[in-house]
């Protein structure tokens, strides 16, 4: 039996996860429903400090994490759980979701370093 | 006065030269307090119904061929106390197995599949007898010891639903006794075993649901096994990159 | 006598409405959509960003419409319970021998919980709350 290639899909999955549990919550919490509903005094999303934070190098580092990382995880999940409940078109939908996270890491990194 | 309590027991029968599909019997047991399952079924077999087939054989947890599905939860029998149930039981052959006859589930599949892993140590030097045993230190015993305890009971084959849903898959107590002998010091067969275990069908067959652990009777942790083995071979495969080979 | 095995059907969109411990492992596949679109999300804000300061305050009042907001909340629910989930698994993938014993689960756990806790609170401080 060959060796299967799913350590390539699979790491970033694993650090992306483990990426998500630890930063996506405090994350979500700030840019969707703190700063929306204006309940943080600073304005960490106004577009001075968002634009310096990501010209910096460790700025773009960061972001980049934010988005590549967790964009992964959620592909490689979602492949699994299509198949769960009973989608059976595998190669259909590896496609599709890595094609979708990939397109999220290039988006992420064109736009961080035109910034 | 009596301390025995009337449970109805709703079997599972499957009679292969008569039925073409199973269908559930009930039988009402007069069961004494510290009864298991196990018990009942006996009491069933010896007075009421002598047709009714299951396996079973040490009636002390330590066999595992009484597995059975009660109350919708892979169970053995053996360990299944009374006391922990309501007045009405079901008892179910292992699911995700192929059902021979009542209670008795075909398990060619799950040999085979144990058989594929080579679950036995593959020494890393041949020693003659005259050269004493391989010596092993407690703390080498201790990284592997809890996966020597498997009794291939298969509850946890019962409780997979990715074993139900994809039967190719080798499944959680063949995966952890692999990552048994991989881990044990006296073996090198770790590179022969990865051929069943790094396949597809092998370790990444695997979703996480983690239901093997949870039933397993003797807390081998099936699911952390595999997903030792997972991180192992993408380790590996990486690895495999930087050194330029495949 | 000749052998006749029974196999039992196992519905392929429904097997997992059978037991408590399924629907709970389906929950948490299912956050996955959530983590996936607050992805998408984040890379948009990033796109607006380098598309200059209109673009980047357009998509801040989008952010702050009720569906949005609403949105949000759901995600953050979801992502916790991605992240209880996986630190309550990692003493089984990656348990830790310290001298002649692993480390109980327990403290594997608990340091999880507790390096969470450390990161979240050091991100609000860093954005002032
Ligand atoms: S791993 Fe546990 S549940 Fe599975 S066969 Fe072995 S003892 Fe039984």
């Amino acid at each position: 039996m060959a060796k299967s290639h799913k350590p390539i899909v699979w790491g970033p999955f694993a650090a992306g996860g483990t990426f998500a549990a630890f930063f996506n919550p405090v994350l979500i919490l700030v840019t969707g429903i703190l700063v929306p509903l204006g309940l943080l005094s600073g304005d960490v999303l106004s577009y001075t400090r968002a634009h310096e934070f990501a010209g910096g190098w460790i700025g773009k580092l960061i972001l980049f994490a934010f988005v590549a990382l967790p964009a992964w995880h959620a592909a490689h999940r979602l492949r699994i759980t299509v198949h769960d409940f009973g989608v059976r078109a595998d190669i259909l939908v590896a496609v599709l979701v890595y094609a979708s996270a990939a397109l999220a890491t290039v988006v992420a990194i064109v736009s961080l370093l035109a910034i | 006065m009596s301390t025995k309590r009337t449970i109805t027991f709703e079997v599972m029968r499957y009679r292969p030269e008569s039925d073409a599909e199973p269908s559930y019997q009930t039988y009402s047991v007069p069961c004494e307090q510290e009864w298991v399952v196990l018990d009942a079924l006996l009491y069933i077999k010896d007075n009421l119904d002598t047709t009714l087939s299951f396996r079973w054989s040490c009636h002390m947890a330590v066999c595992g061929s009484c597995g059975m599905i009660v109350n919708g939860e892979p169970m053995l029998s053996c360990k299944a106390f009374l006391r922990d149930y309501p007045d009405v039981i079901r008892v179910e052959p292992l699911t995700n197995f192929p059902i021979e006859r009542d209670l008795v589930i075909v398990m060619d599949d799950f040999i085979t599949k144990l058989a594929s892993i080579k679950p036995y140590i593959i020494p890393k030097e041949e020693r003659k007898v005259e050269q004493g045993e391989y010596l092993q230190t407690p703390v080498q015993l201790k990284k592997f010891k809890q996966y020597t305890l498997c009794i291939n009971c298969l509850l946890c084959y019962a409780a997979c639903p990715q074993y139900g849903l994809v039967p190719e898959f080798v499944g959680p107590a063949a995966l952890a006794l692999a990552h048994r002998y991989n881990l044990d010091s006296r073996d090198n067969g770790r590179s022969q075993r990865q051929e069943i275990a790094a396949s597809h069908d092998g370790v990444w067959e695997c979703s996480f649901v983690g239901a093997c652990s949870e039933v397993c009777p003797k807390h081998v942790d099936p699911a952390g096994a595999i997903q030792q083995t997972k991180i192992a071979s993408t380790m590996d495969y990486f690895l495999g990159f930087l050194q330029g080979g495949s | 006598m000749s052998r006749k095995p029974y196999i039992r059907p196992i519905p392929k969109t429904s097997w997992y409405m059978r037991d408590g411990r399924y629907k709970r492992y389906m929950l948490r596949e299912v956050t996955c959509v959530f983590i996936g679109a607050y992805t998408g999300v984040l890379t948009m804000g990033l796109l607006r960003l380098s598309q200059g300061k209109e673009a980047y305050e357009a998509f801040l009042q989008a952010m702050n419409t009720p569906s949005a907001i609403v949105f949000h909340i759901l995600a953050l629910l979801f992502a916790v319970y991605h992240s209880t989930t996986w630190f309550n698994v990692t003493p089984q993938a990656m348990p830790i021998m310290k001298g002649d014993d692993f480390l109980p689960g327990k403290v594997i756990v608990t340091a999880h919980y507790a390096g969470w806790a450390v990161v979240s609170l050091f991100i609000l401080l860093v954005v002032g709350i």
